[in-house]
């Protein structure tokens, strides 16, 4: 039980990269994309965790008393952000690709076939 | 001491950048390009004068001033030594280059397109600045987000969009396993600032989590980077983006890559990883020779100048790869010397072809058979440019590869040598030929994949202004730029000075001393490598095998007729498996980028165990 | 490849992948277990060196604020690129300008009720957006997350089925002014550090006592400027994207 997070990381990681490899519709693609990143957010968070500690607020409770890692969830913020400005800039070539190709299937992108 | 101007060549551009995109559209042109044009000389001129400073002793910069306490480190340093610094400043005037090339012909849409130069450039030297893992990994993400951006700017065609999709998607990916990678780290050590990191690591032996955490940072800075098989976006991307981008992605934005691998290899892996050197020399410089033979290969088959020059890349690539698995100080100024040195002759190169792509409004290579005839300086400067690649003395490019042979040797490698002279002969060939064909009208008048020239006639123009009319500014920066080849590997002092500091890059037990405890670490002092005779062998045979190539390329349609079908039928057959491999679907590219990192993670986790 | 070829292909990659990923877990420290350095420090000394209670915001805007700068930019970029991407093209804007005005795409049957209940999001998510902006350094919250709430109050008109009244109170010019002066203001806060007290990124302002809104120095002012960013940035990626299907086609 105490892999079982990280065997969740290391799935996702996989699994969203199959989603990339088998999507017939690149909106698909991107949210698959998505996936893959949240394996990262999964991975460092169980990394961070201590078991019966309390969240790092230290508003109404003594600085001394066991909190989780802060450091982890300050990456994961910045990770979502970038997933989640990535995946805009993403989504709007693949509304570009539904105007000039007249579909968001990749094989029927062809024009850099070499 | 540090100075206090450290971080100012970040801070600029990001000052710069949102100010030209929130006026750039009510102000007029030459607005954004002044702003634009200061903001990338300043920064030159601070990683400049970052670099002179470091060259007395490299120094940390602790941002917010969280120095390291109790034992460990807080905040985020920028680690700057001369190298570091030094490509900084490259970065810095490769932008200022292609800022000036756009001056006169670029059709720059309100303030987007220079504020987005802005941020890439901004993202660039922060990466070269950095001493933090995770803060390395966030200016990664912005020059690449810029970078996806400005490679699909011309929205009117179908190609871009394409190739800004692949290259997006490939390197997320690799930035996703990037993190990883760092969690990794992070759980074994407690610490993201690379140098402590390093020395966390340094005392035990490596262990799997240790060799896959590498595995996954150097797979995901290798995707930028165009190493075979994570190299496929690059060409898609190179044939659509805009010149100007192009000039900075082949220029700096890929070896950028390069620079992480070796920054991370010598500030965080050397310790631990110090009794496996012969293993992870064996499998990095396979990688590297496989990079460069299949980048090779490819650049001699394309027709589309444009392809064609990102294809050389590709090898070129591949050779500073194997410079840096050499894992000596000699590999690592050579992969600098001719770094910069190919940098800069890619820049000219691509600049060329933009003007080509202005007059006549196509960059296939039948295309333009003979039209170049009216333009023959530009074909000097790219015949030049050519002789460059093939590392014809006295260039950069000779110095570099001189000191890159000479590290092959020392480190019991000396059949990549003749890997690189294949790689030379090969791109220098290529772009011989497009001169003679286009410049020269040499050679036959149709060629072979026809279906590759649609992709290289342009629909609508990335210019303005009329094409009959070539902008003088146009030549002129390629030119300087050629002679910044010609002139830097000459500067008496300066391949010495690059082979010390190379030599205190390698000297990974005095990265937490001058890091993390501010102890002054000097240069050490090297006897200066003499070029040997054996170095302008090579570069004969390298220069010649050019020219032979291009020959071929040219003329050598009845020779080809002649070849026996033994021979022919499978060279023709391979090169059209090649072809079909990079097909431009998303799919089959992250399943060889799967397949690569496994492997690749496979074969360390046996061989360095 | 074809797609058989393409799909087994990566199902021997994959697999193998997911060996090499777990094979590298195997040497983390257990779950709840973690080793304690970096985090732990910062938990037991930020709250006597910056009077904030919430340390995560303390992270992320002042010991580790060179990184939020990294990822502001990295939005306002994305941002960027998306209004280049989705740009006017000269051919397109000339087939819209021949349609008779701009016909409005509203949202088929948008009831009465769900109108008014719009109407009461809309301060609801101001003040929340605002309050979660402004008290990062307090409770869990911060600009990152306050921007995106505060991002929401004009979309709850769009819910309402009044796209046009959304533009109207978020206009493009607004926006990207949000967006670029978030960005730049927070490079120029850290500049402030520099020029006063000699280092990029140096907490100047005085610290005030923790528990209190002004407190904790400049965290609170580089949370407004990340909070006007992001907000700025969403708003303007999300009207980028509707106004390609809102816009110029026939209602119904």
């Amino acid at each position: 039980m105490a892999f079982f997070p990280f065997f969740v990381a290391a799935w996702l990681f996989v699994v969203g990269l199959w989603g990339v490899v088998s999507s017939r519709n690149l909106v698909r693609t991107v949210i698959s994309l998505v996936v893959v990143q949240a394996s990262s957010y999964v991975l460092l968070l169980g990394i961070g965790y201590r078991g019966g500690a309390k969240a790092p607020i230290v508003a109404d409770i003594p600085t001394t008393s066991r909190l989780v890692d802060p450091v982890v969830q300050v990456l994961v913020l910045t990770d979502i952000v970038i997933e989640a400005t990535v995946a805009a800039l993403l989504l709007a070539l693949v509304v570009q690709a539904h105007k000039r190709f007249g579909s968001v299937n990749p094989d029927d992108l062809r024009p850099l076939r070499d | 001491m540090a100075p206090h101007i450290s971080a100012l060549p970040v801070v600029v551009p990001f000052l710069a950048g949102p100010l030209v995109v929130a006026v750039g559209q009510f102000a007029p042109r030459w607005f954004n390009d002044s702003v634009g044009m200061l903001a990338a000389v300043a920064a030159t001129a601070l990683c400049a004068l970052l670099a002179v400073h470091a060259a007395q002793h490299p120094f940390a910069y602790w941002l917010g001033g969280w120095t390291p306490r109790y034992g460990t480190t807080i905040g985020i340093s920028l680690s700057i030594d001369t190298l570091g610094a030094g490509l900084a400043t490259f970065s810095a005037l490769l932008v200022t280059a292609a800022l000036t090339y756009s001056l006169r012909y670029f059709d720059a849409v309100e303030g987007l397109y220079h504020g987005l130069m802005l941020l890439f450039m901004a993202g660039m030297v922060g990466f070269c600045l950095t001493g933090d893992l995770f803060n390395l990994l966030v200016f990664f993400e912005v020059m690449s987000a810029a970078a996806y951006a400005l490679t699909a700017y011309k929205i009117e065609e179908r190609g871009p969009i394409q190739g800004a999709i692949n290259f997006g998607i490939t390197n997320s990916i690799g930035a996703y396993g990037m993190f990883i990678g760092l969690a990794l780290l992070y759980a074994r050590t407690g610490a993201l600032n690379m140098a402590e990191i390093g020395a966390a690591l340094g005392s035990h032996h490596a262990d799997w989590l240790v060799i896959v955490a590498m595995v996954l940072l150097f797979g995901g800075f290798l995707t930028k980077a165009a190493a075979v098989p994570l190299h496929f976006w690059l060409a898609d991307a190179h044939a659509v983006a805009p010149i100007p981008v192009c000039v900075l992605f082949s220029g700096v934005m890929v070896e950028l890559g390069v620079y992480a691998v070796a920054r991370l290899y010598w500030q965080v892996f050397a310790g631990t990883l110090s009794a496996h050197e012969i293993a992870v020399r064996a499998v990095f410089v396979g990688l590297g020779v496989m990079t460069a033979l299949l980048g090779a290969v490819m650049c001699f088959l394309q027709r589309h100048v444009k392809r064609l020059l990102a294809f050389s890349t590709i090898s070129h690539v591949g050779m500073f790869i194997c410079g840096v698995a050499f894992l000596t100080g000699k590999g690592i100024a050579g992969v600098g010397t001719y770094l910069v040195g190919h940098g800069l002759t890619k820049a000219a190169l691509f600049m060329c072809a933009g003007v080509l792509l202005h007059r006549f409004a196509t960059i296939d290579e039948y295309d333009l058979h003979g039209r170049g005839r009216e333009l023959p300086l530009v074909g000097l400067l790219m015949g030049v440019g050519a002789l460059m690649l093939a590392a014809l003395p006295p260039f950069t490019t000779f110095m570099g590869k001189s000191l890159l042979e000479e590290a092959a040797a020392g480190a019991g490698y000396n059949w990549v040598i003749v890997v690189f002279i294949f790689v030379s002969a090969m791109t220098g060939g290529a772009v011989l030929r497009v001169t003679g064909r286009v410049f020269l009208g040499w050679g036959p008048t149709e060629g072979p994949h026809p279906g590759q020239a649609e992709a290289a006639r342009e629909d609508t123009h990335e210019e303005t202004g009329s094409p009959t009319h070539t902008p003088p500014l146009m030549v002129l920066v390629p030119a300087v730029l050629l002679v910044g080849v010609l002139l830097l590997g000459l500067i008496p002092g300066a391949v010495p000075g690059i082979e010390r500091f190379a030599a205190q890059f390698v000297e990974h037990k005095a990265y937490a001393g001058w890091v993390l405890h501010g102890l002054r670490v000097s240069v050490p002092v090297l006897p200066p490598s003499h070029i040997s005779a054996d170095d302008y062998g090579y570069s004969l045979i390298s220069t010649v095998g050019a020219l032979a190539v291009a020959s071929l390329g040219l003329f050598g349609r009845p020779v080809r007729a002649r070849l026996p079908d033994a021979l022919g039928h499978p060279a023709e057959a391979a090169a059209g498996v090649l072809h079909g491999v990079h097909s431009g679907h998303i799919g089959d590219y992250i399943t060889w980028w799967t397949a690569g990192v496994g492997v690749i993670g496979g074969v360390c986790l046996v061989a360095l165990r | 490849m074809s797609r058989p070829v393409r799909l087994g292909m990566f199902a021997v990659a994959g697999a193998g992948m997911i060996v090499v990923l777990l094979l590298g877990f195997t040497g983390l420290p257990s779950f709840g277990h973690a080793h304690e350095l970096y985090g732990a420090l910062v938990n037991r000394t930020e709250d006597k060196l910056r009077h904030a209670t919430d340390i995560v915001t303390a992270l992320n805007f002042d010991i580790r604020a060179f990184d939020t700068l990294g990822e502001e930019f990295i939005l306002f970029a994305s941002v960027t690129g998306v209004s280049l991407l989705l740009r006017q093209l000269r051919g397109e804007k000339e087939e819209d300008q021949e349609q008779e005005g701009i016909e409005e795409h509203a949202f088929a049957g948008a009831s009465d009720g769900l109108k008014l209940v719009s109407l009461i999001l809309i301060p609801v998510l101001v003040a929340e957006g605002a309050y979660l902006v402004f008290h990062g350094q307090l409770t869990p919250g911060g600009g990152f997350q306050g921007g995106v709430v505060l991002a929401a109050g004009p979309i709850a008109i769009l819910l309402a089925g009044r796209y046009l009244a959304m533009k109207a109170v978020a206009p493009k010019v607004l926006l990207e002014s949000s967006d670029a002066i978030g960005a730049a203001c927070y490079a120029l806060i850290g500049l402030a550090g520099l020029i006063f007290v000699g280092t990029y990124m140096k907490n100047m302002m005085p610290l005030g006592s923790p528990g209190h809104l002004l407190s904790a120095g400049m965290m609170p002012l580089n949370s407004t400027a990340v909070g006007l960013e992001v907000a700025g940035a969403f708003l303007l990626t999300w009207t980028e994207f509707l106004d390609q299907t809102m816009i110029g086609e026939p209602s119904g």
